[in-house]
């Protein structure tokens, strides 16, 4: 399995060189903008779907009673929304897919945690 | 009213100026990026709004909810979203706003 991740900068760099007719700074700013119209749109609690990617939305949680982890002392989360992503069709099935052939010869178990 | 691929593009057309054609195609790529780095294992930091990643499941016992009867789930590969600490605050600081809004979540 591979380990390693992709930042937004890498993004931009390939999707520059994907879009040559789109000049660096302006693919830069269409992802920053890309990304700050959906981080507006959740926080006026708004979905966000997008067919074959997934959904974005906010889920509820209640106030609960929860614990200071060093002084042990009791204190009281207020209830809030929180950021969720459900992932879609196309993109559940293909992320699995290449996951099932990736492992299909060796059926060793990987002791993942 | 659900924010769509069509108003994405809608706001690149209209702060940046690309082409209705262009914003389409920019925004399908942009997703598709994601799609294919998830899909060869990379996970996707995007500072700021979140990071995506993949996450191994053991296959794991299962039950048909409606009938009781028991089905193996298989192995798989899931995908993970983790909002960063900013979108999250962001959410939070419109804690009011959401109260009255009665928001319907699901599930």
């Amino acid at each position: 399995m591979n380990n390693s991740a992709i930042t937004k900068s890498e993004m931009i760099d390939m999707l520059a060189a994907e879009q040559p007719q789109l000049a660096y700074r302006d693919v830069e700013l269409a992802v920053k903008g890309m990304l700050e119209c959906m981080a507006d749109a959740l926080a006026e609690g708004k979905r966000i779907e997008v067919r074959g990617f997934g959904s974005f939305s906010l889920h509820y949680r209640a106030s609960r009673v929860g614990r200071n982890p060093k002084t042990g002392d009791a204190v009281v989360v207020p209830e809030k929304h929180v950021p969720h992503f459900k992932p879609g069709k196309e993109l559940r099935e293909r992320v699995d897919m290449a996951a099932a052939a990736a492992f299909n010869p060796a059926t060793g178990s990987d002791d993942d945690l | 009213m659900a924010v769509t691929k069509a108003d994405l593009a809608t706001t690149l057309f209209n702060e940046l100026g690309l082409n209705k054609r262009e914003a389409k195609e920019f925004v399908e790529a942009f997703f598709e990026k994601i799609r294919i780095a998830l899909e060869t294992g990379e996970s996707v930091k995007l500072s700021g709004f979140g990071n995506f990643g993949v996450r191994e499941k053991n296959p794991r016992p299962g039950r048909n909810p409606k009938t009781g009867e028991e089905i193996p789930i298989t192995a798989r590969r899931v995908v993970t979203f983790k909002a960063s600490q900013k979108l999250k605050d962001r959410v939070a600081a419109n804690a009011d706003m959401l109260r009255k809004n009665t928001l319907k979540h699901e599930e």
